[in-house]
């Protein structure tokens, strides 16, 4: 057994507790929150684990407020997390958007719970995934992920961190309430294991430095306040400097440069599973925790002989167009179950093209989606 | 003369302000203030929101943050916490600060957060053309209360010591010299600092309520009195008039300082327990 090997900790966790252990390990030294179900435990976890590590909590006045703190902090040069659910994350939005304009790196953990409104604050759903694409105004890109299990959270957190460090982007975790509130044995891994990327930082004096300018990547190096490059960082449309700027060239091209970095950036940023698709004439499209119902209803139509597989997709946005474009070349008919009345199969249509028929197992009644359920529609469509 | 260029970006000149309004006065009370203090460039973080005055960052040679409309203090508390060291100087209006960012302005004063806040106070709202701001004066005229405003205004500095702020300043953009010293005791003090600022804005307060921009200046000079000048007047004699100067001074824990001695505690206990 490796040393490194040996570091490793093996713990009873539940989602959220496993979300806060991700980010310090991930160098996350600073959080602001505002208490809301189903993800306070992320903040209660965080309010402890903190100051330990040298790091910084604050309990905001607001989910508004709490998006700016940790948007100032990030500034500084601090990686940076909140963590809400539906209500908060809608309040969130506007600062979102600045962080997308001003190109700052954070994590936003959204627990997805029933909505709208008010809704069901304890009880599952999967229906923020078209708000976590479309949910601030204006043209943008938008990264988002979605764990299915607590090692998973673990995993995605440290790679939400990663992905909004280098293109410097707000980065949505995207997890429901089943993923979040239930225990799992994981095997964490030792620090060694763990790679994490850091924003690029400029590498020419300040007289020289362009915040906002055009690179190969489409990400501008990000120097912190305070260090010698004094800049300005607007939510106005800039020039490469900061500076207001609202010619139509200026704003054509920071425009297409900021969804530009994330297409460049998809190889670093697209991540998905295939289960049981080598074979398969049926295929199912899931996430998060309708995923793991998914898998289960899988080896149950195996048994029967039916041959079934699932694409899972753990990037939510942007979109695993590619895989899903193959699957409709491979299958028969694709089934999208979801914890709404259809939100991310309207991207997998969008990709079928009418290739193939895709179909719908939805549940908004709070309650996941039972395999049966799955099983009976594969079974209709064997 | 004063050297105003080395502290400001000459590329982004001439500035968005209509011609008399008091922002440019400020600014360069705010500028001289800093002077006198000797605060390095590097280590100052200018934060603003939305508005006129809030543009007032993207013209001077700092780290500057112009953020969203009302949160400047929510972004300031960020920096701030993360990194102590810098000097965080927040510019906002009255809009800005007490209408959408009431809630913001109302806890950074509870946690004493070491911010020095300019709260550039015109009585409208300027950028968006005049519209009814938490305030305007009763009766006043605006784009949307055109027969005058039935709304009671708020009063910055008593809503700032009601809520824990420890260092309170009015001063107006007639009394320049003055100003420039309240900023520096801002500026100075360790806590939350909030230096209201009356000023004009003739464009779109002075020209719907038929008041000219001399009789706006006018108005600061005749309805102000200094606090120290007040205390030997009689409520009569202050009858109408606004109170300037230091209003309110207090010493109360600091919270970035208070938090810096969580973490001393909490990594002692941890270093005890192993």
């Amino acid at each position: 057994m490796s040393t490194q090997t040996k570091s490793r900790q093996v713990k009873l966790l539940q989602g959220n507790e496993a979300c806060a252990e991700a980010a310090i390990a991930a160098g996350c030294r600073f959080f602001a929150g505002y208490p809301i179900s189903p993800s306070s435990e992320i903040a209660e976890h965080m309010s402890v684990r903190l100051p330990q590590v040298g790091g910084r909590f604050i309990q905001m006045e607001d989910e508004i407020a709490a998006m700016g703190a940790i948007l100032g902090a990030a500034m500084t040069g601090a990686k940076v997390m909140t963590a809400t659910s539906g209500p908060g994350y809608s309040l969130k939005q506007e600062n979102i958007g600045y962080a997308i304009m001003a190109e700052i790196p954070c994590l936003i953990v959204d627990v997805m719970r029933g909505g709208p409104s008010t809704g069901l604050p304890t009880s599952p759903a999967q229906s923020d995934v078209m708000q976590a694409r479309w949910g601030t105004h204006g043209d943008h890109p938008a990264v988002a992920l979605a764990p299915a299990s607590v090692r998973e959270v673990y995993d995605e957190t440290i790679r939400a961190f990663n992905i909004a460090e280098r293109f410097r982007v707000p980065v949505t975790l995207l997890v429901d309430e089943i993923i979040a509130h239930m225990r799992e044995r994981v095997e964490l891994p030792a620090r060694g294991e763990i790679a994490l990327w850091e924003r690029p930082r400029p590498t020419v004096p300040p007289d020289q430095y362009l915040p906002f300018g055009d690179t190969p990547t489409g990400v501008p190096p990000m120097a912190n306040f305070g260090e010698g490059y004094r800049y300005h960082v607007t939510g106005l449309y800039h020039d490469p400097r900061g500076l207001p700027k609202d010619s139509p060239e200026v704003v054509d091209s920071v425009m297409r440069r900021l969804m530009r970095k994330i297409e460049l950036g998809a190889p670093d940023i697209l991540k998905h599973e295939e289960v049981l698709l080598h074979d398969a004439a049926l295929g199912i499209v899931a996430y998060g925790s309708s995923a793991r119902s998914a898998k289960a209803a899988i080896r149950m139509a195996r048994a029967r002989g039916i041959k079934v597989g699932l694409l899972r997709p753990l990037t939510i946005w942007p979109f695993i167009e590619g895989p899903v474009a193959d699957l409709a070349k491979q299958v028969r008919h694709i089934i999208v179950p979801e914890m709404n009345l259809g939100q991310l199969v309207l991207e997998v249509e969008r990709v079928v093209r009418g290739r193939c028929p895709v179909h719908r197992v939805n549940r908004v009644s709070g309650e996941p989606i039972p395999p049966d359920e799955i099983l009976a529609k594969i079974e209709e469509l064997a | 003369m004063f050297d105003y260029e080395k502290y400001l970006r000459l590329e982004m000149f001439p500035h968005i302000w209509c011609p008399g309004c008091g922002d440019g006065i400020v600014m360069k009370s705010l500028l001289r203030a800093i002077d006198r203090v000797g605060l390095q460039k590097d280590d100052i973080c200018m934060v603003s929101g939305i508005g006129c005055s809030s543009r007032l960052t993207g013209y001077v040679d700092f780290n500057t943050l112009h953020t969203t409309h009302g949160r400047p203090l929510a972004f300031a508390t960020g920096v701030k916490l993360a990194k102590p060291s810098l000097n965080v100087i927040v510019v906002t209006g009255d809009g800005d600060a007490l209408a959408i960012g009431g809630n913001h302005f109302i806890h950074a004063c509870r946690r004493n957060i070491d911010l020095t806040v300019l709260l550039f106070n015109n009585a409208t709202y300027g950028m968006t053309g005049g519209q009814l701001a938490p305030t305007t004066p009763t009766g006043k005229v605006a784009s949307t209360a055109r027969q005058g405003s039935i709304d009671p205004p708020f009063d910055a500095c008593k809503l700032a010591i009601a809520a824990g702020a420890t260092y309170v300043a009015r001063g107006t953009s007639y009394h320049s010299q003055q100003l420039d010293r309240l900023i520096e005791g801002g500026i100075k003090h360790k806590g939350f600092a909030l230096i209201e600022i009356l000023e004009n804005c003739n464009t779109y307060y002075g020209r719907p309520n038929k008041i000219s921009l001399l009789e706006l200046l006018q108005w600061e000079k005749d309805n102000t009195v200094n606090v120290k000048a007040a205390e030997r007047m009689t409520p009569e004699q202050l009858q109408g008039k606004i109170i300037t100067g230091v209003l309110h001074q207090a010493d109360r824990p600091e919270y970035v300082a208070l938090y810096e001695e969580h973490i001393a505690r909490v990594r002692a206990r941890a270093g005890a327990a192993a």
